[in-house]
């Protein structure tokens, strides 16, 4: 009972706000219009604190905390868009745009790709780091569905809504470092693992690496939305 | 078991070790053991009986200094043998209780005379194997009497009375750790042994977990009295074979003398350990990363907080040390925390063990006070840099260390001051480079192996580190410019700041110290295609871009 | 005051950059009266001249010609502009970087070959293992990314340029935009 009631307040980016104990940083923020920018957090999955995008500086500490896993505490003054953070977010996406084959102007999810978008609000121009150019192969054997590894930035959203959602668990990740690789079943091709076919995988992908084999050109909007009404109805039951 | 019962075992391997007239201890550790010390062994207890001298050849654990292996120690004489031979043999055992052999003699005073042994101290003296020499140099007598005479308050205030810190790297003070997880709420609690060792160059815990079993299990039992837990788990690398079959010897041993189990002491503390195999992940040695694995996941690690203090292994109150911490926690029992508080520096206590391994003459174990100073490790205990080569830095810390040159070498040995030098204690392994070494490349070489055993799963990491190696290796090979140099130390500093375990954060250590002091190599590379060691191949041409044949 | 000169350069890519800035119409007007285009793949002008003030370069560095192209180009140029994602990150041109040169030459002279089939030696430059962005070999001033930036972003972007006013290029276009 009392943990329901306990209020923390705190401030972020030099606005006053309150907040239950117990929530995130990033809760808290978006309750009050304050953008942090995220990339493997999406609301309805349980996170994992990966992408690095959402640090954020708290007063008096020089340690950056991931503002999807770091509750808040009473006191607390946050900083989300500090020159600091913005340099670190900017070199972040530049890791993830050298590091696969993110061709926007020939992907599928060219004007939908959170990593697209991200790069743009952060201000990224160009990278400057060289690029990697790995080769990479693309997952074409099932009916539905497409996976294409040149464009998987290895958020696990995947992964996670297939194992905390859909409860199918047939994507995980095989392999480590920058050789890491999302894989169906036991890396077998996707047509022929357990997949129940209910494109979740799909809708929560941030960037083209998952597609629908139905969409054409570069019009595939995805809709990641349904997840936090879906665990809303589940929970109603 | 009892008090009494221990007792009664010590007095009995006194007794029959009092039936002979000499023993002679034969280093098996798997320096000396590689170089033939098991053939010694045998051919030494075959001269014994042909001899008809009453001799005792016992098998023990590593000595410490490696380079001079094989090692055989006489006793009463105390007369340290090295490089011997099978074929040696014959006349160590004639010399018994006359004069020693002058051509196998070793005299290793300095590299001794500096040293104190805490976790070491019955290095050379027991057979690993063999519980009752354990409990005959004091084994186990920690254990029963914070049973049997202590609280685990008590035992909590006794180590945090000592001020020992984590030996893993971090630092942390371990009797606060113990506390946190002692105040922890909840029934199920775990004690965790990070057994994970995996720097290059470094092979303490490796040592103590093959050299001296037991001392290691105490120290959980001890731990798990403290905090109040049942069940503990010792995470041993597969690569260290010899260490599993070791400790699974002694939990067997132990449980035979009812060390382990159930009703302890007549008491009513419970405990068990059981051995779970790391895969040869790097990242497992970090403590989340490692809980992952021991509860059969990718070996991955989670943001903190929580702690494992408070959400461990299946989310329940877990404490983990490394095996050089509890391998600390029987003698701080037994000989009371101001003795151990009174080793060691201001803010750091007690001994520390470090592996000497490089360009330096007495490669192996040694361990020290803390606060004595690199130079002493190096040059002293050391012997110093061998075959008229100079001495340029010594890495500490292993792959998320950094270098420290010889201008910081009368800096004294602690966590603080290594951190304030760019370096870090770590787990206590210790390369020293000459003038043969290129600082470039040796940065390169860490930075490949944070590269490598990165998990993914954060992007600082995966990618930073590897982009990191691209940028090295371009300066290495001589194609890289200022600009990428500039961006490489752009990178250091997101790694550093952004990654998510101390993997990725410290990963750019070796580039930034070797960067703060030896810049000048950096530079040379880029400008003058030279590499002053000479290790370095300069590419031929000069584009970065190779046109197609 | 005099005009300032401009040179539009076309190396790998293809020539949407190009066709994009002429999708100005009118404005091309308004920029002429400001700028003189001195050279470009659409004027007549054969060698780069020795100083020019702004360079807009269009497509990767791919081949040897290419990367001896850029590095004049720069070295004779006070502001360097590099237009759209194939000069910014390589974009189409180094899809083949995966895989190799050799198995695109291949596929194209060899494979697909009706007559004649023969890998050209003669003429055509040769070509690089790795196509890259321009900004690796020299020093790039502003970025335009796009593919192809659109006629509004190369407006905007040129008068802020030419007048020296402000310029928030994130918010005109970005990668693939």
């Amino acid at each position: 009972m009392s943990q329901e009631t306990d209020v923390k307040t705190l401030v972020i980016d030099e606005q006053e706000v309150s907040a239950r104990a117990g929530q995130t940083i990033l809760e808290v923020a978006r309750e009050n219009d304050i953008n942090i920018p995220t990339l493997c957090h999406l609301e309805g999955l349980g996170d994992v604190g990966a992408c690095r995008l959402c640090l954020v500086e708290i007063k008096g500490s020089n340690k950056l905390l991931p503002a999807c896993v770091a509750t808040v505490q009473e006191g607390m003054e946050v900083s989300t868009n500090t020159e600091r953070l913005q340099k670190h977010r900017r070199t972040i996406l530049e890791l993830l745009f050298a590091e696969r084959n993110h061709v926007c102007s020939v992907c599928v999810s060219n004007g939908h790709c959170e990593l697209q978008t991200l790069g743009q609000e952060q201000g990224l121009t160009h990278v400057r780091l060289p690029y990697r150019n790995p080769d990479l192969f693309v997952d074409a054997s099932h009916e539905r569905f497409t996976l294409d590894h040149n464009r998987c930035i290895l958020c696990t959203r995947c992964v996670r809504v297939c194992s905390e959602i859909e409860g199918a668990h047939i994507w995980d990740v095989m392999g480590r470092g920058t050789n890491s690789l999302i894989i169906s079943d036991l890396h077998q091709e996707w047509g022929t693992s357990a997949c129940t076919r209910c494109g979740k995988c799909v809708q929560v992908c941030p960037t083209g690496a998952l597609f629908d084999k139905s969409k054409i050109g570069s019009d595939h909007p995805k809709y990641p939305e349904f997840l936090p009404y879906l665990n809303l109805m589940r929970e109603a039951q | 078991m009892t008090i009494e019962e221990l007792e009664q075992i010590a007095k009995n391997v006194q007794q029959e070790n009092a039936k002979y007239d000499f023993e002679v201890n034969v280093c098996m550790d798997l320096a000396c053991a590689s170089q033939g010390a098991g053939a010694l062994k045998d051919a030494l207890e075959k001269a014994a009986e042909a001899a008809g001298k009453k001799v005792l050849v016992r098998r023990t654990g590593c000595m410490g200094p490696c380079s001079h292996g094989p090692l055989v120690r006489v006793d009463p004489e105390a007369t340290l043998y090295h490089h011997v031979k099978a074929e040696n043999a014959p006349s160590i055992v004639y010399g018994l209780g006359g004069s020693p052999v002058p051509e196998l003699q070793c005299d290793l005073n300095d590299h001794f005379d500096k040293q104190v042994r805490v976790v070491l101290e019955n290095a050379g003296l027991i057979d690993p194997e063999k519980v009752d020499d354990y409990i005959a140099h004091d084994g186990y007598k920690a254990l029963l009497t914070v049973l049997t005479e202590m609280t685990p308050n008590g035992v909590v205030h006794r180590i945090t009375e000592s001020g020992l810190r984590g030996r893993g790297g971090g630092g942390y003070p371990t009797g606060l750790k113990w506390g946190t997880v002692a105040k922890a709420k909840g029934d199920v609690k775990y004690v965790v042994c990070n057994g994970d060792e995996g720097d290059p160059g470094a092979f303490m815990d490796r040592s103590v977990m093959e050299g001296d079993p037991h001392r290691v299990i105490e120290g959980m039992a001890i731990a798990a009295y403290a905090v109040g837990a049942s069940k503990g788990f010792i995470y041993v690398r597969a690569e260290y074979p010899v260490a599993v079959s070791r400790l699974t010897t002694a939990l067997r041993e132990a449980r035979r003398h009812g060390l382990l189990g159930n009703n302890i002491c007549n008491t009513p503390f419970n405990f068990d350990v059981e051995i779970r195999l790391g895969a040869g992940a790097f990242v497992c040695g970090e403590e989340t990363a490692l809980i992952a694995s021991i509860e059969g996941k990718r070996g991955t690690p989670k943001p903190r907080p929580p702690y494992p203090a408070s959400s461990g292994l299946w989310g329940k109150p877990t404490l983990i040390n490394n095996v050089e911490t509890y391998a600390n926690i029987a003698p701080i029992v037994r000989n009371g925390g101001k003795w151990f508080h009174d080793m060691g520096s201001e803010r750091s206590k007690g001994t520390k063990v470090f592996a000497l391994t490089g360009k330096i003459a007495n490669t192996g174990l040694v361990e020290v006070p803390m606060g004595i100073k690199l130079r002493e490790i190096i040059e002293d205990i050391g012997g110093g840099v061998p075959g008229g080569h100079k001495f340029k830095a010594v890495q500490t810390g292993g792959p998320s260390g950094g270098c420290i040159p010889e201008e910081m070498l009368d800096v004294g040995v602690s966590y603080d001051a290594l951190v304030k030098m760019g370096s870090i204690m770590g787990s206590g392994g210790m390369i020293v480079m000459d003038d043969t070494s290129c600082m470039v490349n040796v940065a390169r070489f860490f930075i490949e192996f944070c590269m490598t055993e990165s998990c993914g799963k954060c992007i600082p990491c995966r990618a930073g580190t590897a982009q990191m190696f691209t940028l090295l290796t371009r300066i290495c090979n001589g194609t890289g410019t200022i600009d990428d140099l500039a961006l490489l130390e752009d990178l250091c500093v997101t790694v550093k700041e952004t990654s998510l375990c101390g993997l990725g954060q410290t990963a750019p250590n070796p580039v930034l110290s070797t960067l703060k002091y030896f810049r000048n190599e950096y530079i040379e590379h880029i400008l003058d295609k030279h590499c002053r060691a000479g290790v370095c191949q300069m590419a031929a041409v000069e584009s970065k871009n190779e046109v197609m044949a | 005051m005099s005009k300032l000169k401009l040179a539009t350069v076309w190396l790998d890519g293809c020539s949407g950059c190009h066709m994009s800035f002429l999708d100005m119409d009118e404005r091309l007007l308004e920029l002429a009266e400001v700028v003189d285009v001195v050279y470009s793949p659409i004027v007549d002008t054969k060698e780069f001249p020795d100083e020019v003030d702004i360079a807009l370069v269009e497509g990767a560095v791919a081949s040897v010609d290419d990367e001896k192209k850029i590095k004049k180009i720069r070295d004779h140029s006070k502001m360097l502009i590099a237009m759209g994602d194939c000069a910014i990150t390589g974009n189409v041109p180094a899809m083949r970087n995966p895989i190799g040169p050799e198995a695109i030459l291949d596929r194209a002279y060899i494979q697909n070959a009706s007559a004649q089939a023969q890998i050209p030696c003669v003429v055509v430059p040769k070509l690089l293992k790795v196509v890259r962005p321009i900004h690796e070999f020299v020093k790039v001033d502003v970025f335009l990314p796009g593919c192809p930036p659109s006629a509004d972003t190369f407006h905007t972007a040129l008068t802020a340029l030419v007048n020296g006013g402000p310029l928030d290029i994130s918010a005109l276009t970005r990668f693939g935009a």
